[in-house]
């Protein structure tokens, strides 16, 4: 089916490109300073996410199918426009280009930097509270987008299959690399993600709101190719007016998240 | 305990809301024009569309205009942040 394969590479390539992040600046803070207190901060992160997915799900699910869509389509709408607008500024060469090798840098610079504490049985506290806050902040939206994609498809179990699947492909990845996840192509993956979160959110929002689409679902197979289109097209002008424009915001070696 | 929820509040609304909150206000009045006219025969799925095509391209150029006058002002270097 056509929504639980989009379900599927909507919720791993979002879990994939926040897990690429995360790792990053555990990375920072376990080569830096001491890997055990940053592990402890990944273990605690991932144990908070488990409990805002496990008390939220149920709860998120047990809401009518209508409502559901007309409020849960509307934030993911309105999320997703965030992703793409990020995503075709940074093709547009109006954004800096995400860098994790820049961004790994500039956590290690800072690492190095602060000063070493311990606080109860956390030898480092300054490592373990930088892992846990990348681990919760990257998770949160991975954990915002997998509840909302699963509650709609009445798939959550699918959503999070999807997840833990792409947690695991990173934590191998970094694992054996040892180093930032550079060559992952994230600037295109969250171009993909923003895509399909606005298509689903267009659907779904439209859907709750009432509206019929032509098709049923397979309107789907139109709205998201359109979507990826229309948002091409907007990267092809913006590159001519960066280009056209002799003041162009230069993008090199500027680091976004 | 005001500083604890404002920092609460905010969290969440840059985390939904994001940069630019008119496009956040455009997809609830877009919504809200969708269940008026589904109540009617006009068929209603075309107005989410509709406003991504208008909001999307308002919202770039807006940005696009404000990073350029930035720059050229010399307030701001290469782009930074989320």
């Amino acid at each position: 089916m056509m929504s639980s394969g989009a379900l599927f590479i909507a919720v791993f390539l979002a879990c994939m490109v926040e897990a690429v992040e995360a790792l990053t600046i555990v990375l920072a803070a376990g080569t830096s300073r001491d890997w055990r207190s940053a592990i402890s901060g990944v273990i605690a992160g991932v144990i908070v996410l488990a409990l805002i997915v496990a008390a939220l799900g149920p709860a998120v699910t047990a809401i009518p199918l209508g409502g559901l869509r007309l409020v849960v389509g509307g934030l993911l709408l309105i999320f997703g426009l965030q992703w793409l607008r990020k995503a075709i500024l940074r093709a547009g060469g109006l954004k800096a280009l995400h860098d994790e090798e820049a961004i790994f840098a500039s956590e290690l610079a800072a690492a190095q930097a602060a000063p070493a504490g311990r606080r109860g049985i956390v030898a480092d506290w300054y490592s373990f509270t930088l892992s846990f806050k990348g681990v919760v902040l990257e998770g949160l939206e991975v954990a915002f987008i997998a509840l909302t994609f699963g509650a709609n498809q009445r798939n959550i179990p699918l959503a999070s299959v999807a997840a833990l699947a792409a947690v695991v492909v990173v934590a191998v990845a970094g694992v054996a690399v040892r180093a930032p996840l550079a060559r992952v192509p994230e600037n295109t993956m969250k171009f993909v993600v923003g895509v399909m979160l606005t298509s689903f959110g267009i659907f779904w929002g439209a859907e709750g709101a009432g509206a019929v689409w032509p098709g049923s679902d397979a309107a789907l197979l139109a709205v998201v190719p359109a979507v990826a289109v229309f948002a091409l097209v907007l990267v092809v002008l913006l590159r001519r007016a960066t280009a056209t424009s002799a003041t162009a915001v230069p993008t090199v070696g500027g680091v976004t998240s | 305990m005001i500083r604890v929820l404002r920092a609460f509040g905010e969290f969440w609304y840059d985390f939904i809301v994001g940069d630019d909150w008119r496009v956040a206000v455009a997809v609830v009045v877009a919504l809200a024009i969708t269940c008026g006219v589904s109540t009617t025969s006009i068929p209603a799925w075309w107005v989410l569309p509709a406003t991504v095509v208008i909001v999307l391209p308002l919202s770039l150029w807006r940005e696009a205009r404000v990073r350029r006058l930035r720059f050229r002002s010399g307030a701001d270097g290469p782009s930074t942040g989320r």
